[in-house]
């Protein structure tokens, strides 16, 4: 065992610390954990390979950049990001650098029982009052903490009980900003009351010239009984961007939740998808893609937490790494000692498409119940010949028959997309990465 | 249910069959670690001077080193300076024939049911009887010498054949390994040393046993097989210890090196005392064992029953360097009562057209742990490489956990590895299905183990084939239903 001083860096500039979390415009009912937060933080530092959790993926020079908030303006408009939005009616919220930026938003006619706002509108509702801030686990977690202590603003997204609302929901977290080393925090917070049913789609993307930028994003999902939350994340920053992203759901009774990550683009990746199935008879998909080319390095690492009866989860990831790309999937199963009649599954499929590309896979499981099935799958490896022969005794040339069966891997992950709408969009940002 | 917690106590109040202590002496070094007893273990060896610098490095280097605390296991710390690190059963005398081995000696190993002349008559089984720390007796020797096979124990080979331990000793654990390598490199009191020249198939299975007597003495065992270019053997490892409620620690380090188109086999059954079923007591198994593929076509295979000691924290594992090699590991980890295992394998591919297998299965019962912990690593250099892994658990009861912890890391595109993991119970319908052709529920869940587990006994020699499956049953003697 390392000691706790080999696994982490302190932060190099520990003063730009402070003036974030100086800066940062605080919600005073929160502000409380955001303090304790910042203690978090400096307690657990940044990560290095030693720490079990980051042993693949390197975010030390994190600890030797001085980040900084952005200082831009606001820059986007109606007129520029409407045909960015992932269907044609999506109910929009334009996230530039970190704050909403309402105008470019259209969050102004909302349908009965779905409210969208920034936390300093919503901060005294009654959902945000009692979850927001507590799912998310920042003494564990040194981002997450780090994004806890430094949030400028938080997109709150709650549906009251019984409102199915097929809209799509888009959040579009842009980076404009032309500053060099920029800091971007991000925090959504999302509340499916009893019997409630939304689709939430966060794109994540850079339009500046920014040379360097450190997106850190905390995701809280809250999931009541019998509600069902369907979320797609799409990853598609600059090469630039150093991208630490944190889901959390909390899932109650009889509740559903299906999340799509696709990584396509950024430098370097890490998801952290933490799912709690808190009661029983919950459902839990997870679905993740990647496509990675030059020296991205895209990580997934996944915990999906069995604490009661008679749950079932589901994961599929699929990686498909190019060039001097580096994959990385850690998926962890836990069954606890009650959760009895347990399903979990989980499959880990990787194509390493060229022979600089890493693939580091660790599929766990802890299983501290008896009458339980579960079971992993990771396979890593290239193309099947005979599929490929088999398209070309059709007189399909080679590059054009890797490129459909490459597609055919992809595509798979989207199937689980449940809205049509937001399927398409998908299919054709992972087609467009593809060709 | 109550069927089924009744049961689960029946196993936990089943007793350790072979815990019992021969009284015979024992010439020991005094308790603790320090460059004065290195000194005193190689001194009283007679080893040579090299060897005690071997030792006085790998003393030094560990003294840097802190104790590892990664594994998925809790157990008290081990005070390094309350073991006695020498002890030798007194009257060392070459013997002519079994007859004069000590009456204590040879009625312990009745007791153990491996009793020397039936082996010798019936097995064809050269054993080399490992009681505590000096080898008593080696049989067969001379018919494995006409062929021109050395089978003896580490420190006769120090004497005999110094320029092949110099050369071999440490190639594959290095003292700067791990913390129980440098420890086990300073303090290894014997072992065995094991060397086929070429084109030799060895024409028998060798065999050690190797037992824990002195209350208080760390075993650290050192294994050395060389199989020299297209030579085969295999060796089996065999271990049972008496009843004792202090923990004991064993750290062995086994070493393997397999030349072109060589084949080594290494069998273990592990049984030792696990403690008894509230956690007191017990073997504390941390071993390394690692085995290299040099040449062309080398081949290294690891079978393990794994069925005592309070904790077992060990990964056999094979380097894959020459190409066309071949690692295979094939494990039964059984846990019950309150013992922890921590155990898997490692398989690091270098060479082109590598390939590696893995089957591990692992039951728990009682409240006891069982990890499988595993790396697949394929370098950038090894083309076509290719590795199969299953890892399945088998829970017996609700009060145990069972964890995957496997590692794959891929470079090379050619590369093929598939790994798959299954958790389960035994199932109600197999159980009902038994039953209902009079299959007693307790005979019932024997045979569905004794089934589960097939896939690793059958790669066991014969005679350890039998003796894992008596092991299981008495493992799950009276289990679950």
């Amino acid at each position: 065992m390392s000691t706790l001083q080999e696994t982490k860096i302190t932060i190099l500039n520990s003063a730009v610390f402070e003036n974030w979390v100086n800066a940062s415009p605080r919600v005073d009912v929160f502000a409380t954990i955001t303090k304790d937060a910042a203690q978090a933080f400096l307690l657990q530092g940044i990560p290095t390979t030693k720490h079990e959790e980051w042993k693949y993926t390197n975010v030390t020079r994190l600890a030797q950049t001085a980040f900084q908030v952005s200082k831009s303006n606001a820059t986007l408009t109606t007129s520029g990001v409407t045909n960015e939005k992932v269907t044609a009616d999506a109910i929009l919220i334009v996230i530039e650098n970190g704050i909403i930026n309402k105008a470019a938003s259209n969050i102004d006619a909302l349908p009965q029982g779905i409210q969208i706002g920034s936390i300093h509108d919503l901060k005294d509702n009654t959902a945000i009052q009692k979850h927001f801030l507590q799912h998310a686990d920042y003494k564990s977690e040194p981002f997450v903490a780090l994004n806890t202590a430094t949030f400028l603003d938080a997109v709150c997204i709650l549906a009251d009980a019984n409102v199915e609302f097929n809209t799509p929901i888009h959040l579009m977290i842009v980076n404009t900003s032309n500053e060099a080393n920029v800091y971007i925090p991000v925090r959504v917070f999302v509340a499916a009351e009893k019997n409630a049913s939304i689709h939430v789609v966060e794109t994540f993307s850079s339009k500046g010239n920014n040379t360097t930028a450190f997106v850190n994003a905390v995701s809280e999902v809250v999931v009541a009984d019998n509600a069902k939350v369907n979320y797609v994340k799409l990853q598609g920053e600059s090469e630039n961007t150093t991208h630490i992203n944190y889901h959390r759901v909390a899932m109650a009774r009889d509740s559903y939740q299906h999340l799509t990550t696709l990584s396509l683009g950024g430098g370097l990746i890490r998801n952290n998808l933490n799912i709690r199935l808190g009661d029983i008879n919950g459902t839990a998909y997870l679905n993740g893609l990647t496509l990675a080319r030059n020296t991205q390095l895209v990580d997934h690492h996944t915990v999906v937490d069995h604490a009661m009866p008679h749950c079932y989860s589901n994961e599929l990831y699929k990686n498909l790494i190019d060039d001097k790309a580096q994959g990385v999937f850690n998926g962890k199963i836990f069954v606890r000692k009650d959760a009895q009649k347990t399903n979990a599954f989980q499959s880990n499929k990787n194509l390493l498409l060229s022979n600089d590309a890493t693939m580091n896979a660790k599929p766990q499981l802890e299983i501290f119940a008896d009458d339980v099935k579960c079971s992993h799958g990771a396979t890593t490896g290239q193309l099947d010949d005979e599929a490929l022969f088999y398209l070309r005794a059709r007189g399909i040339g080679e590059e054009a028959a890797r490129a459909l069966l490459n597609h055919a891997f992809a595509a798979d992950v989207l199937e689980g997309i449940a809205h049509e709408g937001i399927k398409k969009n998908m299919l054709d940002f992972v087609n467009h990465k593809l060709n | 249910m109550s069927d089924d917690l009744k049961i689960l106590e029946d196993v936990a109040n089943s007793e350790y069959k072979w815990g019992f202590v021969s009284n015979f002496e024992s010439d020991n070094a005094p308790k603790g670690l320090n460059e004065d007893i290195v000194r005193f273990i190689s001194a009283k060896k007679n080893e040579p001077e090299w060897l005690l610098e071997y030792r006085l490095k790998a003393f030094r280097h560990w003294q840097t080193m802190t104790e590892p605390a990664w594994p998925n296991v809790d157990y008290p710390k081990v005070d390094f300076q309350d073991i006695i690190y020498y002890s030798a059963p007194k009257s060392k005398v070459q013997l002519d024939s079994l007859d004069d081995l000590d009456p204590e000696i040879k009625a312990t190993f009745d007791k153990l049911g491996i009793s020397l002349e039936e082996q010798k008559r019936l097995a064809n089984v050269a054993v080399d009887a490992v009681i505590d720390s000096v080898s008593v007796k080696t049989t067969f020797r001379e018919a494995l010498l006409e062929k021109g096979i050395i089978f003896s124990s580490f420190s006769e080979a120090v004497h005999e054949h110094p320029e092949l331990i110099k050369k071999y000793l440490g190639s594959v654990v290095p003292y700067t390994d791990n913390f129980y390598a440098a420890l086990n490199a300073a303090v290894f009191s014997d072992g065995s040393f094991c060397y086929i020249p070429k084109g030799v198939r060895c024409p028998m299975e060798l065999s050690t046993y190797f037992r824990i007597n002195s209350a208080g003495t760390g075993q650290f065992e050192r294994t050395l097989i060389i199989a020299e270019e297209g030579a085969y053997v295999s060796y089996l490892e065999g271990c049972t210890a008496p009843m004792r409620d202090e923990n004991q620690l064993h750290a062995a380090v086994v070493e393997i090196v397999s030349h072109a188109e060589a084949q080594v086999k290494y069998s273990t059954v592990q049984n030792w005392y696990p403690g008894d079923k509230n956690g007191k007591g017990g073997i504390f198994n941390f071993v390394t064992k690692r085995g290299i593929c040099l040449g062309y076509k080398s081949k290294i295979s690891w079978t393990q029953v794994e069925t005592g000691s309070a904790i077992t924290w060990k990964y056999p594992s094979v380097i894959l360097k020459g190409d066309n090699s071949v690692g295979e590991f094939y494990s039964v980890a059984v846990t019950n009562n309150m013992q922890q295992a921590d155990t898997g394998t490692k398989m690091i591919h270098i060479g082109k057209n590598t390939s590696s297998t893995i089957i591990s299965k692992g039951i728990s019962g009682g409240r006891s742990h069982n990890s499988y912990r595993g790396l697949v690593k394929i370098n950038k250099s090894a083309d076509n490489a290719r590795n199969f892994s299953q890892c399945d658990s088998l829970l017996l009861g609700d009060q145990c956990g069972a964890h995957t912890f496997p590692y794959l890391e891929v470079s090379n595109k050619s590369a093929k590895v598939e790994h798959e993991a299954t958790t389960s119970k035994v199932g109600e319908d197999q159980i009902f299905y038994c039953n209902q052709r009079g299959i007693s529920t307790e005979d019932a869940v024997g045979l569905i183990v004794n089934g589960y587990c097939k896939e690793v006994f059958n790669k066991l020699p014969m005679e350890f084939a039998v003796e894992a499956q008596k092991l299981l049953a008495i493992s799950l003697e009276g289990s679950v239903g």
